[in-house]
């Protein structure tokens, strides 16, 4: 089937499995390594702690996306959830940051409720049942913070966005081990192995005997409290709660990063490493090319290139 | 066997003039000749000829994998044949896509209507050829009255203005069929036509094709009941796994022998076969570990009750589309029911879940191995522990020690062929996907065990290894309901025998009984309910009360079967 010559032992189909599962690494790997040759202070610790800690919400929210794509879904509402849980914060910082941590949280285990609730009970599709939420939720959130923009004062909460462990950014922190959790979850529970059996093939696991509607429901669950976590840590950034503007995009950036790290959109597997570094490359490719003066809408174009090779590449590989 | 009236209701149309005719049979209006299809890794069609005369209904037989479909979609322009060509009227023809053929006067109706929904019936029949006005708009008027006037000639009253999907799918059908006659069809295909039809509305079908009979149009009907072949159809063409096994007059075709030739069994030899004895020495405990009773769906079930003992397996028969599937579905809580109860063990299941069901120690391996049973992305280990995980787990977290425990002894029992337990399931052979899906429910050590066609499409090894297995599996007391498409691998691998027929219980098979031949009779049996009484006789099988008074209803009121409101349509609540 291959329309041009190949080294032997890599036809096509293989070039591409490995390509997806390895690609991603590959491309930060080279990315790494151009800008180390080419663009000065690049390989800084400073630089790198910058990139990190701009990458952690879409690093957060990507975790959850993944795991609902590997049930075959797609979550659209993640960037509302942020706003709704940035818009909440402020008003319960008069008791103290973990009370309105908790209800911030609360509204993600709300938001993953319907959410899920909409896809496994009612049966409609991921895509139409988030994008309820996607429109509702950054409107309830306008309407819970009056449209305005609120300084945040709180001194825990700044201090989360700021502070840093033996050099490494609280955020970061947050967000390496929310991964490592995430990649437990997923090879190392029932939950996990159940949400990929349901992704990888739903009548099957149905007929096996699996709790398909729990399943989901936890999924879209999980999504929607990484989401609003996201939320927190992306205001304390801010210093200040804009429900307008916070998480704009985000679904997008979530589901980019879930495809290029090699999640296939068909359901039936998760890859939370590939799901990291796919944020990552994107990341660092935009900076990269920010840092060379190339324009953002220049960015944006490499980026969507990106994401057809990423999305060409599954696409070959199920072919097979 | 034909019922009485068959020969009655055929004999108004001009077309069969009975088998001994000496006049010439009228000509041919389409026909495939040495017509032959090859799709990757099969040969679906292999060199089949098949005539369809001027205004005959002309019935297509066989089972699973025989080629109906695929020489429908070369009739019908769906699919090119590899070899031989398609005539119509004589004339050689070549449809490259399904709208030429339909152009040529060859119309389809499938199983499911494949009509727009959501447009208005007058907006489906005239779809893409609608009356236009002066100005060069739709001209509603004439659409509509024209529509009442086409369905009217069927005997049908419906609004055309309604919305197709708001009729019952019997009225929705007539419409498909209306619209196939409208476009001035010279042939028209019927697939399965009947399927999701109540008993009064495949009445009004009948009436329609015999209406369209009388107009000359030839029909291709298939249908796997045979009381409506022999009803209303003249010839019979049989397929069998891509080959033309036999062509010819209905009337001259015995029902046993039709069935033997779609089942690939011929008499003589199962007549010799059943001389010979019939042991396996098993001896099934008296108490039956579970029993079904009134197990009733819509269109599927009908009061379906059998009971299954420990130690035995109990053949489950019939032919496509008699609920042998959906009856297992059903006893392992995949399907939905309208009514009966499942009781294992002495306990009766209360909610009827695969998850209940599973607990309470059934287990199915279901017939479509790639869409309900095999998750391919998953590795040879993850498929067979998939049920068992809780089992396998400690807090929700997953012991691999277990799991591997486990796993290696399901893959040597069952001698399944991987690489490793870490190899993907889609990767493996079709009889090494069958072994893992069967590891993953014995792993779960069942109680009783559901297999629906636990051999079809694995190799010969592969298969006398599962038939072994099945075997041993009852031999060590577990209950075993086995469903076959082959008659043979039924009859030597079940103790006893219940065939079904049209979604309920046609018979039983015990003992001595449990034959090719005796199968064979019960599977082309006459059933007593499909065939309409000239004068109900009410009250007399014992579930006839529904039975009789729709079709005294369709009696008194010939003219309103296709009224929308006469169907109270139930099937809304129908979570399909």
């Amino acid at each position: 089937m291959t329309s041009f010559a190949l080294p032997r032992g890599l036809d096509r189909p293989r070039l591409a499995d490995a390509l997806q599962r390895y690609g991603v690494y590959a491309a930060v790997l080279a990315l790494l390594v151009f800008n180390g040759i080419f663009t000065d202070h690049f390989l800084t610790a400073d630089n790198l702690r910058t990139q990190l800690v701009q990458v952690s919400p879409v690093v957060i929210v990507a975790l959850g996306m993944a795991l609902v794509i590997g049930t075959e879904g797609v979550d659209l509402s993640v960037g509302s959830t942020m706003a709704l849980s940035g818009a909440l914060l402020p008003l319960y910082l008069g008791y103290g940051l973990l009370p309105s941590l908790l209800v911030a949280l609360l509204a993600g285990v709300v938001v993953g409720l319907v959410n899920g609730s909409l896809v496994s009970l009612v049966g409609l599709q991921p895509i139409v049942a988030t994008l309820a939420l996607f429109v509702g939720g950054r409107g309830l959130a306008l309407v819970i913070a009056d449209g305005q923009l609120k300084q945040i004062e709180n001194t825990d909460l700044l201090s989360l966005g700021t502070d840093s462990v033996l050099g490494i950014p609280v955020v970061v922190l947050i967000a390496g081990v929310l991964a490592a959790m995430v990649a437990g979850l997923v090879q190392r529970t029932t939950f996990g192995r159940q949400l990929v059996a349901v992704g990888g093939n739903r009548r099957a696991a149905a007929l096996a005997g699996l709790p398909v509607r729990r399943v989901l429901i936890g999924v879209y669950v999980i999504c929607g409290v990484l989401a609003s976590l996201a939320g927190v840590l992306a205001t304390a950034r801010l210093t200040a709660s804009d429900p307008s503007s916070l998480g704009n995009l985000m679904e997008l950036s979530a589901i980019t990063a879930v495809v290029v790290g090699g999640t296939p959109l068909t359901g039936g597997s998760v890859r939370v490493l590939g799901t990291v570094f796919g944020a990552l490359l994107m990341q660092l490719l935009h900076a990269t090319l920010v840092t060379h003066d190339l324009h953002d809408s220049t960015a944006q174009m490499v980026q969507a290139g990106i994401i057809l090779v990423a999305v060409y590449v599954a696409r070959e590989r199920r072919a097979r | 066997m034909a019922p009485p009236e068959a020969a009655a209701a055929q004999s108004a149309p001009p077309g069969p003039d009975g088998p001994g005719d000496p006049a010439a049979p009228p000509a041919p209006v389409l026909e495939a000749v040495g017509v032959s299809k090859r799709f990757p890794g099969v040969v679906a069609l292999d060199d089949v000829s098949f005539t369809l005369r001027a205004g005959e209904i002309h019935a297509l037989v066989g089972e699973n994998g025989a080629g109906k479909s695929t020489l429908i979609k070369i009739l019908t322009g769906v699919h090119r044949p590899d070899e031989g060509e398609l005539r119509l009227g004589g004339e050689p023809v070549a449809f490259h896509r399904p709208h030429e053929a339909q152009q040529a006067g060859i119309s389809t109706i499938y199983q499911e209507v494949n009509l727009v929904p959501l447009m208005s019936v007058a907006r489906n029949i005239f779809l893409g050829r609608e009356p236009r006005t002066r100005l060069g708009l739709v001209d509603f008027r004439r659409m509509h009255r024209e529509t009442a006037e086409l369905l009217g000639g069927f005997g049908i009253t419906a609004d055309p203005r309604r919305p197709l999907h708001t009729l019952g799918i019997g009225t929705q059908q007539m419409v498909a069929l209306a619209r196939a006659v409208s476009v001035r069809a010279r042939v028209v295909v019927m697939d399965e036509p009947t399927s999701s039809l109540e008993p009064r509305e495949v009445e009004t079908l009948f009436r329609v094709t015999g209406d369209l009979h009388a107009r000359g149009i030839s029909l291709v009907y298939v249908s796997h009941r045979m009381d409506e072949l022999y009803r209303i159809c003249d010839r019979v063409t049989v397929l069998r796994d891509g080959r033309l096994v036999h062509t010819g007059d209905l009337a001259d075709t015995d029902r046993v022998r039709l069935v033997s030739m779609m089942l690939g069994r011929e008499l003589a030899r199962v007549r010799k076969e059943a001389a010979e004895g019939h042991d396996d020495g098993r001896t099934p405990a008296a108490e039956p570990v579970l029993t079904a009773t009134g197990l009733s769906r819509r269109h599927l079930l009908d009061d379906i009750g059998l009971d299954l003992r420990p130690g035995e397996v109990l053949g489950l028969g019939g032919l496509l589309g008699s609920g042998r599937t959906e009856t297992a579905k059903a006893l392992a809580g995949a399907l939905p029911l309208d009514g009966g109860e499942i009781t294992v063990g002495g306990r009766r299941l209360r909610r009827i879940s695969s998850a209940a069901a599973i607990r309470a120690g059934i287990s199915l391996l279901p017939e479509d191995r790639k869409a309900e049973g095999i998750v391919p992305g998953l590795s040879v280990r993850e498929n067979i522990v998939l049920a068992a995980l809780p089992r396998l787990s400690r807090f929700g977290f997953i012991s691999r020690r277990k799991q591997d425990r486990v796993v290696d002894i399901f893959m040597k029992r069952l001698r399944i062929k991987a690489a490793g337990p870490e190899q993907k399931v889609g990767e493996l052979s079709g009889g090494n996907q069958q072994k893992v899906l069967l590891a993953r429910w014995l792993c779960l050590e069942p109680r009783v065990l559901l297999l629906d066609e636990p051999t079809r499409g694995i190799d010969v090894g592969a298969k006398a290894e599962v038939q072994t297995l099945i075997d041993e599996l009852a031999a060590e007391g577990l209950a075993v309901l086995l469903i076959s498409s082959e008659l043979e691998e039924l009859v030597e691998g079940a103790d006893r025998i219940v065939v079904l027929r049209a979604g309920s219980v046609a018979g039983e098979l015990t003992g001595d009984d449990v034959t090719e031949g005796g199968l064979l009779t019960v599977l082309a049996e006459t059933a007593p309910d499909a065939v309409p009484q000239p004068a109900p006789e009410a009250g007399d099988p014992p579930d006839a009360p529904a039975q009789a008074e729709a079709e005294a209803e369709a009696e008194d009121a010939p003219g309103a079967e296709g009224e929308p409101d006469g169907v109270p349509d139930p099937r809304k609540e129908d979570p399909r």
